[in-house]
Formats: structure tokens, sequence, C-alpha cells
């Protein structure tokens, strides 16, 4: 049984990763996972200068999903490579580092700091980010700055470069095939939709920040919808994710077009949740006489 | 040994009308928790409620250990009506714990409402050495008074409405006895250490006691949690060093430490 795909010149033992922010830095889910066993393992957010985030509360319920508005808290890429990467040097398991900035220019800038470090084996840009330059609107929102974005990393970095689209736009397909066009090896979906929840009897917004990103299998169709869509859309790999809690929710962004899936919030619900769906995921390719994962991708009979 | 792991429910039963106990044993060999720490508690339902909720332990027995909750909201409520001998999914112990007082130094245990959850296995490890402070909204709400009787030198309480104890906050109460020590513990006292976990606002106030009078102490803190163990920075409160996280750092922090 063959469960190894590929994500560029990228090739991961297995189509599992983990989703940025829902599993720090490896560490901290370690006492619970093999990470030798993941596809990949994506870190927080990094930015090239530390970031204090949102002041709290910062996280709440919604039904079968959370809000969250950590605005995008970390350590920075220095300290990062210093103290958190060497932990995760240990695993032959690639690592991915997800990274964002507010301007063109901090994108590439921590592009090429990330591209130089040994053992960091791709990066994935978060574009659901606030543009300095442009009024704060997101990057990842207005397809030229996305372009203008992403060839700028392109240029920047020799490793696989996975593009992380956001969702808050009314045509996925564009944004993917503007990501493929400026140069990505990959894209993934789905970051967080944004939303909003208020406490009627105080009438306050249950957020400090107001707003925040739904996640969770609340956002499982929506996400499904539009891998499906950037799937006819374009020939790059596509990372799914989005509200995935199991294996069949795996399987299921695979058939709509997936190459690989990652898993968020389901970490904070069940910390081995990755290892399941590896097992869930081989389990039902014996059932089905699967030989090779690759055969589910954008398997969907229509 | 695993920190996530499923249990069984022993017990489940009220210990007032909106307070009960749940007594977990562990299915396989698990931490000894110690006082101050938490449990990540698994409610069941499909995907809603989806995420556990943060219960501090509150005393370790033969089976395993108990919590004393509060219900709160939708999880507290569907917790309420779990079934003994039903399996839940736990994670913990997780977060630092009290550190104990040094040598001489009495420590003053304060507790606001279900704080004394998480203050009442402390009382029980220093055994009998610890002045106890309790203050609740009514004399209902004042849980586990026999018990506490037996675990501390001496209880004071205070209710918000005066139908228990003092009439007032229990941070007054504190403030008093620090003001006007009695003979007996000033004589025996070298400094004390003070215990602290309940409302935002309770910990504010002996916080303020605490650095007013140059005591040394700990306030436990709550916040909003998602993963409990580090990795999502969404229960992160403010300190002087920045953000710390309630589910890592803490929930126990040096007074001085928070900025309120
Ligand atoms: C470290 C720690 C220890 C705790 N120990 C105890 C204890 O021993 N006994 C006890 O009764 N309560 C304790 N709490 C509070 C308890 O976690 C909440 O009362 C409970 O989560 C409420 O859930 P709910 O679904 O009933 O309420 P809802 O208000 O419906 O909850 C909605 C969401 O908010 C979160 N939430 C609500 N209130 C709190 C709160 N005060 N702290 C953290 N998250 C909250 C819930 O987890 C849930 O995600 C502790 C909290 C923390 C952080
Ligand atoms: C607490 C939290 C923090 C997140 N932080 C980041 C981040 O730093 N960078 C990023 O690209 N996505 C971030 N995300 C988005 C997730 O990686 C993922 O795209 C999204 O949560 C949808 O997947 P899920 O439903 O499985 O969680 C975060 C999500 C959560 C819940
Ligand atoms: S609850 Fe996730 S970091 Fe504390």
């Amino acid at each position: 049984m063959n469960l190894s795909v590929n994500i560029g010149k990228l090739k991961l033992k297995n189509p599992v990763m983990t989703a940025s922010g829902t599993f720090g830095y490896g560490e901290e889910y370690s006492e619970f996972v093999d990470l030798n066993r993941l596809g990949a393992v994506v870190v927080k957010g990094l930015s090239l200068t530390p970031r204090e985030g949102n002041p709290p509360p910062r996280i709440i319920e919604t039904p079968a999903g959370m809000l969250n508005a950590i605005g995008l808290q970390n350590i920075g890429i220095e300290v990062f490579i210093k103290d958190k990467l060497p932990f995760l040097r240990q695993f032959h398991t690639p690592v991915i580092a997800n990274f964002f900035g507010d301007t063109v220019e901090e994108y590439s800038e921590a592009a090429k700091r990330l591209s130089d470090i040994e053992d960091i084996h791709g990066l994935e840009m978060n574009i659901s980010c606030p543009n300095k330059h442009a009024g704060w609107i997101i990057f990842g929102t207005d397809p030229k700055v996305t372009f203008e974005v992403v060839s700028a990393v392109r240029r920047a970095t020799h490793l696989p470069l996975i593009v992380k689209l956001s969702p808050n736009v009314t045509d996925i397909a564009l944004m993917a095939k503007v990501a493929e066009d400026a140069g990505a090896d990959a894209v993934s979906m789905i970051n967080t939709i944004t939303g909003m929840s208020i406490d009627i009897k105080t009438r306050r917004p249950r957020l400090a920040n107001m707003t925040g990103g739904l996640s969770g299998p609340t956002i499982k169709p929506i996400a499904v919808r539009m891998v499906y869509e950037a799937y006819r859309a374009v020939k790059i790999p596509i990372i799914g994710m989005g509200g995935i809690m199991k294996a069949e929710d795996a399987i299921e962004f695979m058939l709509a077009g997936a190459t690989a899936v990652a898993a968020g919030t389901a970490n904070f619900v069940n910390p081995t949740v990755t290892i399941d769906i590896i097992h869930g995921i081989e389990s039902f390719m014996k059932e089905n006489s699967i030989v090779d994962v690759k055969e589910l991708i954008g398997a969907l009979r229509c | 040994m695993s920190r996530y792991f499923r249990a069984e429910i022993k017990e489940n039963r009220p210990v007032d009308k909106s307070y009960n106990i749940l007594g977990l044993k562990p299915l396989k060999p698990s931490r000894e928790p110690e006082p101050g720490q938490f449990y990540m508690i698994g409610i069941g339902g499909e995907y809603d409620p989806l995420l556990k909720r943060p219960f501090s332990v509150f005393r370790k027995n033969s089976d395993g250990f108990q919590i004393l909750y509060r219900i709160k909201g939708r999880g507290t409520l569907l917790m309420r009506d779990m079934k003994e001998g039903v399996v839940i999914d736990v994670l913990g112990p997780l977060g630092n714990s009290y550190p104990l007082p040094d040598k001489g130094q009495i420590p003053l245990i304060v507790a606001g409402g279900i704080g004394i959850a998480s203050v009442f296995s402390l009382a029980e490890k220093l055994s009998g050495e610890s002045y106890m402070f309790y203050g609740a909204r009514n004399r209902d709400e004042l849980l586990m008074l026999n018990e506490l009787k037996g675990l501390a030198e001496e209880l004071f309480i205070s209710t918000d409405d005066g139908s228990s104890g003092r009439k007032g906050t229990i941070a007054d109460v504190l403030n008093d006895f620090l003001t006007h020590p009695s003979p007996v513990t000033q004589a025996k006292a070298c400094g004390y250490s003070i215990y602290a976990c309940g409302p935002k606002p309770m910990l504010e106030a002996v916080s303020r006691i605490a650095i007013d009078k140059g005591l040394n102490g700990y306030v436990s803190l709550e916040e909003n949690m998602a993963c409990g163990v580090g990795a999502c920075l969404g229960c992160v409160v403010k300190t002087r060093e920045g953000y710390k996280r309630v589910c890592k750092e803490g929930p126990v922090f040096p007074i001085e430490e928070i900025v309120w």
C-alpha cells in the first residue's frame, strides 16, 4: 500500500499534516503523537519580528466550531530557528514554516531568511493578513495584490512554496489560479472564515478583537466545496483543510481534489487525531482495495 | 504514562443545586495531579460541544481523582447528566501547581466561589498549617464547609449578603487579618505566603493587598481554553513579560507578575 504523495518536489510519507497555529511548534503535541509518523509538521505562523497578538478573550466556542482571534502572536523567525527548530530536526518529517508579513517586502525577506535554514523543507505563506500599504486590506482577497506578493516570495525562495488561501473571497478558483500563475508549488485551503459572536446580555462582542476566524467541523462543507472548485482550476497540488476530524473527512477532501490534508482544530479535541486519521485512511484503502492513496485524489464521481 | 486517557465516571453527585462532584477513574495508569493543576474533560456529544472543558483537580481518591464543578453553561449542564459507568476522554494533569511556602511562612489560602475547587487539595497537602479565607455569594454557595474545618488552622468565611460569616468580600477579611494579626499568628509567622483562586475582581483585590503589605503569593487564573497544552495561544493573560499561557506557564502565577 502506498500512502506517499508529493507537494512540488517535497515528498510526504503520507498525506496527513498539521494545520498551522493548531499544533504549536510540534513540541506541544510530541508526548501524544510520534512526529515521525506525520506527513509533515506545519508550524505556527512566523514573522520577521515577534508579535504580541490580541488581548483575551481570544477564543470562544460556537456550535460545532470555534472562533479565534489570536492575532498571529509568535516568537519571530530568529527565536524559532534558535529555540524550536532543533527539536523538530530530530524527526524524519518535513518541517513546513508558515509565515506572513505586513508588506510585500516583509514577506520576501521572511521567505529569504527561512530559505537559508537547513531542515526547513517547505514554506507556507499565509496571505490572510492585512497589507500595511493598502489600507490594511487582506493580501489574499485582491487578486492583483495576491499575484504581487506571491511572485515576490517566489523570487525569494527555492523551497517548495505553498500559498494558503483565504476563504473570505467570492471566487476561490480564481485565487488559486492567481497563486499558481505567480509561481506557487501548491495551494492550501481553507484558512478560517471571518466570524463574530455577541453576548446578548452584555451586548458586547464575545471576542476582545470583535471578529475572529471560524474553524472546526462547522466549516467543513464550505472547505470541501472550495477544494472542489480550486481543483478544477489549477494543476498544482491542493492541501485541504477545514473541519477535518477523522479519516472519512480527510478522504472526502481528497475525493474533492486534495493531494494532502491537514488537521487543525481537531488536535484540540483529540490530541492523537493525526495518527488516527492515518490509520483510518489505511483501513479505508484496505477495505476498498486501493493500493495507492493517489487514486483518491479528485476521484469524485459526478 | 500518557496524559491523554479514558476514564470511567465513578460518581457524579450534586453537592448543591448548582454544584456537582465528578469522580473519575482513569482506565490506565495516569500521572498524579498536584494541587493547582487541571484536567481538560471531554463532554462527548459528537461535535457540539466541541472543545474539552478545563477543571481543577479537586481531590485525589482511591479511584483516581475528583473535580468539583459549577453548572454554568451548556457544557456543564450536559456534564451534570453524565451517568456513572460512562467512559470519557480526559487530558491531564495540565499546567503548573502551587509552589509550597518557604520554611516558617504561614500559608494563607483565599478562595472565592468555585475557586475553592482549586485550593482544596492545597489545604489538604498543607495538612492543617494554613489559614483559610473563603467567600461566596451566599450561604448556599459555601461548599464543603465541614471538610474544610478540619483542613485549616483557622477558617474565615464571608458572604456577599451576610447570610453566613462576615458580610462583604473575602479580600476585606484577609485585609483585616493582616492589618490586625492575632498574637498567636504574629508569634509564629516569619512571613506569609498567599494562595488565591476565584473571580478576577477578587484576585485583583487580593493582589493589591499582598503588594501593599509586601507579601509574596500566587493567584490561579482562568481563561477560555481550546488545547490545554500550550499549542493554540488562546488562553493568554497579560503579565509583566508579555502574554503568557494560562494552560502552560500557569494557571498559577506569582502575584507580582500579573498586569490587571
Ligand atoms: C485552569 C482552569 C480551571 C478551572 N477549574 C474549575 C473548577 O475546578 N470548577 C469549575 O466549576 N470551573 C472551573 N473552571 C471554569 C470552567 O472551565 C468553566 O466554568 C466551564 O468551562 C464552563 O463551561 P460551560 O460549557 O458550562 O459554559 P459556557 O459559558 O457555555 O462555555 C462556553 C465556552 O467558554 C469556556 N468558558 C466559560 N467559562 C470559562 C471559565 N471561567 N474559564 C475557562 N473557560 C471558560 C468554556 O470552556 C467553553 O469553551 C476552570 C477554568 C480554568 C481555565
Ligand atoms: C487557534 C488557531 C490558530 C491559527 N493560526 C494560524 C496561523 O498562524 N497561520 C495560518 O496560516 N493559519 C492559522 N490557523 C488556521 C488553520 O491552520 C486552519 O486553516 C483552519 O483552522 C481550518 O482548519 P480546521 O477547521 O481543521 O481548524 C489557525 C487556526 C486556529 C484555530
Ligand atoms: S489553551 Fe491552547 S495555549 Fe492554552
